[in-house]
């Protein structure tokens, strides 16, 4: 099952690199631009095959591991291979 | 006397830490790989700077969960003393040894140069050798030291008298100007309720050799020496 798991700064934490991007979309012209936040996201392929399992399991490695929840939040999704 | 260095792919502050142990605090350094899980016998453990496992995912989140981490939690809890600098304190606060955690500058680059730092609690394992609020210059380098903590954690690290470095301006005043990173309360270093574990973002290692014409570190070692004593 692949999984994708979302992390981006909390609210209100300071997130130097999304103002960075802010500031150089602005600069190119994209006034419409009012904030631009980064995170980064984590694919994941689990030998599981119940999809609450691996919500469960997903939902510790993210908080043992993939997000900081000091100063992140994560969001998960799982990825139907239904092509 | 002994002193554990624990040494990740991609420390590079270990050899310069254990040179200023060896030769100020004259306590004999003990390279330890991060694969070991057990800890040599030794009366402090040093999580030295660098970029552990290339700043992978977030700086010191893999480190932190390597094996050898483990064993520094236990010893932790056991009271035993443990020091991060600068690439440690981020592992040490991945660990959740330290509250708070460490986030990227506020100036978006790398900062390499000294600055001048006030010893805000001398009454740590790891400085009473100075004096109280006495300005001391040490360098720092790094990318991710702008220390970020919520409302709560930096009440309880000022009520418990917690902060132990904060960055100055040459009078002693906590300035904007002052802060290099732009750390919540100009924190530079902090230790644990108990006070057996510190993490700080400078380098006292690279203020310990009077050729670089930077001493201020020496006191330092010497602290942590009387306390071993």
């Amino acid at each position: 099952m692949k999984i994708y798991v979302k992390i981006m700064p909390k609210e209100g934490v300071l997130d130097p690199q999304g103002k960075a991007i802010e500031n150089s979309l602005k600069q190119l012209g994209f006034t419409d631009v009012q904030e631009a936040r980064q995170g980064k996201i984590v694919e994941l392929n689990l030998d599981i095959k119940n999809e609450e399992d691996a919500l469960a399991l997903t939902r510790e490695m993210s908080e043992r591991l993939l997000a900081n929840m000091v100063i992140e939040d994560f969001e998960i999704s799982i990825i139907k291979d239904d092509l | 006397m002994k002193a554990a260095i624990i040494v990740f792919p991609g420390s590079n502050c270990d050899r310069d830490i254990a040179v200023s142990f060896r030769n100020v605090a004259k306590i004999e350094p003990k390279m330890v790989w991060h694969k070991e899980t057990h800890i040599p016998d030794c009366n402090i453990i040093i999580v030295p700077g660098g970029f552990s496992f290339g700043d992978y995912l977030r700086c010191g989140s893999i480190a932190a969960n390597s094996p050898i981490m483990r064993e520094v939690i236990k010893k932790s809890k056991e009271g035993f003393p443990i020091i991060g600098i600068c690439n440690g304190f981020q592992i040490l606060t991945e660990t959740r040894l330290l509250p708070g955690t460490l986030i990227r500058n506020n100036c978006l680059s790398f900062i390499c140069k000294t600055t001048k730092l006030s010893v805000v609690n001398n009454r740590t394992y790891f400085s009473q050798k100075y004096f109280e609020s006495q300005i001391i210059d040490i360098p720092i380098a790094h990318n991710e030291g702008n220390y970020f903590a919520n409302d709560e954690i930096i009440k309880e690290l000022e009520d418990n008298n917690q902060i132990a470095f904060k960055y100055c301006d040459e009078d002693g005043n906590f300035s904007n100007d002052a802060n290099p990173n732009g750390s919540l309360k100009n924190i530079a270093g902090i230790i644990n309720k108990k006070g057996n574990v510190l993490g700080m973002m400078p380098h006292p290692e690279r203020a310990t050799n009077r050729l670089s014409r930077l001493n201020d570190g020496e006191n330092f070692f010497l602290s942590i020496a009387e306390t071993l004593q």
